[in-house]
């Protein structure tokens, strides 16, 4: 015998007992991004146009680094969560599990990408200094 | 289900011959915007990882990044993450709590989600041609 209440058992959970959190997560990404998009349009557009050295130095500062690399990586969970909305809306069975996969895959490499070339550039700044 | 009378219920007009109502439209182009904007980021970390890789894979990068092209993608990129981030606003202070739910209302927010990804969009291209 369970004594917890069929509303205690439910409570929180969708038909597919995870949507919350889905939905849940989709709005913290999505009110850090609201905050971080217009810093990081300014930082790219400051860059565009500079010559190798500059963007080097310019990436391996503090804002420029840490608004890049938060962006990036808020983003692409974000990125990752919005696609297996859309994933699971237009495709079935063994197509949706490949797009799911290849989405997931993307999203880190994607972050891996940023992380590695961010730390090229701080790196290269505390080894000068 | 055989005793159902099925021949003279009114029909669902399908989405192939249904003019999607402008709510409808901003809605899907949430989606779209969500998801082009995968352009615009591969075009950018593509640029930053050629920074650090060699001086002949940022040539290469920076030369797209500075070309028609990457002015297109960039730009665009630009509006879509305006028009995303307004429409994702629109969801946490209205649908999802419940508000702007009616015809008339959700028809309003969609035109001023238009004119204003527009509206911050050249705001944006101002700023940035003018610094």
């Amino acid at each position: 015998m369970r004594y917890i209440t069929p509303r205690k058992a439910a409570e929180g959970l969708g038909s597919a007992h995870s949507g919350t959190q889905h939905h849940w997560a989709m709005t913290v990404t999505g009110v850090a991004l609201a905050i971080l998009t217009p810093l990081f349009m300014i930082v790219i557009a400051r860059a565009i146009g500079l010559p190798r050295e500059l963007v080097l130095a310019y990436f391996g500062r503090p804002f420029q680094a840490l608004i890049t690399g938060f962006f990036i990586i808020v983003g692409m969970l974000h990125f990752i969560k919005g696609t297996r909305i859309m994933i699971d809306d237009y495709f079935q069975g063994g197509v949706r599990k490949a797009a799911v996969i290849i989405s997931v895959i993307f999203g880190w490499a994607v972050i891996a990408l940023t992380v590695y070339a961010l730390a090229r550039m701080g790196l290269g700044a505390i080894v000068v200094l | 289900m055989a005793d159902v009378n099925r021949g003279n219920r009114p029909l669902s007009p399908h989405l192939q011959v249904y003019r999607l109502p402008l709510a409808a439209i901003t809605s899907i182009m949430t989606r779209i915007t969500g998801h082009a904007l995968v352009a615009g980021i591969v075009l950018i970390v593509w640029w930053l990882v050629a920074a650090v890789a060699s001086p002949g894979a940022f040539a290469c990068a920076d030369w797209v990044m500075r070309s028609w092209i990457g002015f297109i993608v960039l730009t665009g990129s630009m509006w879509a993450l305006w028009y995303h981030l307004l429409s994702g606003l629109r969801h946490i202070f209205f649908y999802d709590a419940g508000h702007g739910l009616e015809i008339a209302q959700a028809e309003r927010s969609s035109q001023i989600l238009i004119a204003g990804s527009v509206a911050l969009a050249v705001l944006t291209l101002i700023i940035f041609f003018a610094f």
